[in-house]
């Protein structure tokens, strides 16, 4: 058995755990955050993504106990006393989703990608950003509208990106 | 996934000191390929050494003529490095392709490398660029560094520590993506150092990564696409398997390599 201690959602979690233990088992099972989806739990379908530090990751490809101190959000975090988080509220208005398995990941990795490259995404950056996410229903066509307009109304909610957005070359 | 006891050294040296004692112990860098291969039962380590908090490992810098990446940095941070951008601008559009975001937050140079995937981007970089592989023992050029499938020079108890890469005056990344896994179907790296040119093919060989050196004499006339027309790669031990056969490989290869000259000199 292995101990950790990080942050979940804000609050401190500790926790006696199998060094097994994935990411989204720990939330799922021990914390019973059931919004962190399992879908291929391959790495490839982006169901599970949880933000780790600030960041978007495949809670299925991450052992828990590697993130000693980290500090994890998931899409339970997001709401604030009930009401949506702007990038939720744009998947409920843009209707981005059809049965909503993909759709926690999906969300997490819009908010992902607002915090790298800022509040103002194309059609064609949002497009291959959100190559990590697969979603069987809708034809992703208005996912990427609810991003847009998400990451449109998280400028108006003075979300700022954590840091300026920065990206490679390409 | 079978039961392993877990470790979290803080330093290279401590991994070292832990890798010596267990047996049949394995380091773990960002995990993209250990866990998935542990999960489906596929490798048991009895220990997994998790270089998560050497912060020894971490860090890119400009050092003289060379660009210093940590064993432990994420291809996101490769990608999103001034260094890197600046120094070798195709070594980060490289970076910035691998797998997808999320995959390239967690993902590393280091265990990349160690990895050598056939159809990993970073060898192929590595092996243009005639990097250097820096371990807790000693250095090793890339060209005796990527030795067959999954297999490297890397002696047990041995850890990268880091990869330092010569600065070149062009160099350009091409790949062709499976578009499901996103790996490489087939990738050419080339890169020009004065009259040193170099072109580097992964996701192509049967034994890994391999330069080609009939293209880089083509190209040492004249470093532009022009000078690559006509020639073919032969689809003699080349991969073939349900997604690519291996004359559509090879046929790969000449183009991704135009493409790539293409993209090193703007044109």
């Amino acid at each position: 058995m292995a101990t950790l201690s990080m942050t979940v959602n804000g609050k401190p979690v500790t926790a006696t755990l199998d060094p097994r233990t994935l990411l989204v088992q720990f939330l799922r099972e021990n914390l019973r955050l059931t919004g962190t989806h399992v879908g291929c739990d391959t790495s490839q379908c982006g169901a599970c993504v949880v933000h780790v530090d600030g960041k978007a990751v495949k809670a299925c490809t991450t052992l828990a106990v590697s993130l000693e101190g980290a500090s994890v959000t998931t899409i339970e975090g997001l709401a604030v006393n009930g009401t949506l988080h702007p990038m939720q509220e744009a998947f409920r208005e843009h209707h981005g989703l059809q049965c909503g398995f993909c759709t926690p990941g999906m969300i997490m990795s819009a908010v992902d990608i607002v915090n790298r490259r800022g509040h103002a995404l194309d059609e064609k950056t949002i497009r291959e950003d959100l190559d990590g996410n697969i979603c069987r229903c809708t034809g992703y066509h208005n996912i990427v509208k609810a991003v847009a307009a998400g990451a449109e109304a998280m400028a108006g909610h003075g979300m700022e990106t954590k840091e300026p957005p920065r990206q490679a070359a390409e | 996934m079978y039961a392993f006891t877990y470790h979290r050294p803080a330093s290279a040296r401590q991994a070292a000191g832990l890798l010596a004692k267990k047996e049949e112990a394995k380091i773990l860098a960002g995990g993209h390929t250990l866990l998935p291969t542990m999960k489906q039962r596929l490798a048991a380590p009895s220990a997994l050494i998790d270089l998560g908090a050497c912060a020894d490992l971490k860090g890119i810098a400009r050092k003289g003529r060379t660009v210093v990446i940590g064993a432990m940095s994420t291809h996101a941070e490769v990608a999103a490095s001034a260094d890197v951008q600046e120094a070798i601008p195709a070594l980060a559009y490289l970076a910035s392709h691998i797998g997808d975001p999320h995959v390239r937050h967690r993902g590393t140079i280091g265990g990349s490398v160690a990895n050598n995937d056939p159809a990993a981007d970073y060898p192929a970089a590595c092996l243009a660029l005639g990097a250097t592989i820096v371990t807790n023992q000693r250095k090793i050029t890339a060209d005796d560094f990527f030795t067959g499938l999954y297999e490297t020079a890397l002696e047990e108890g041995e850890i990268i520590t880091k990869v330092v890469f010569p600065l070149v005056s062009k160099a350009g990344y091409a790949k062709f993506r499976n578009p499901a896994s996103r790996y490489a179907l087939v990738g050419v790296f080339v890169a020009k150092r004065g009259s040193d040119i170099r072109v580097a093919v992964t996701g192509a060989g049967e034994g890994g990564v391999f330069r080609w050196p009939e293209a880089e004499e083509a190209l040492k006339a004249r470093f532009a696409p022009k000078s690559l027309e006509g020639l073919k790669h032969s689809a003699d031990g080349i991969n073939g398997d349900i997604h690519a056969d291996a004359e559509y490989r090879a046929h790969l290869i000449g183009v991704m390599t135009r493409q790539a000259v293409a993209q090193a000199t703007g044109k």
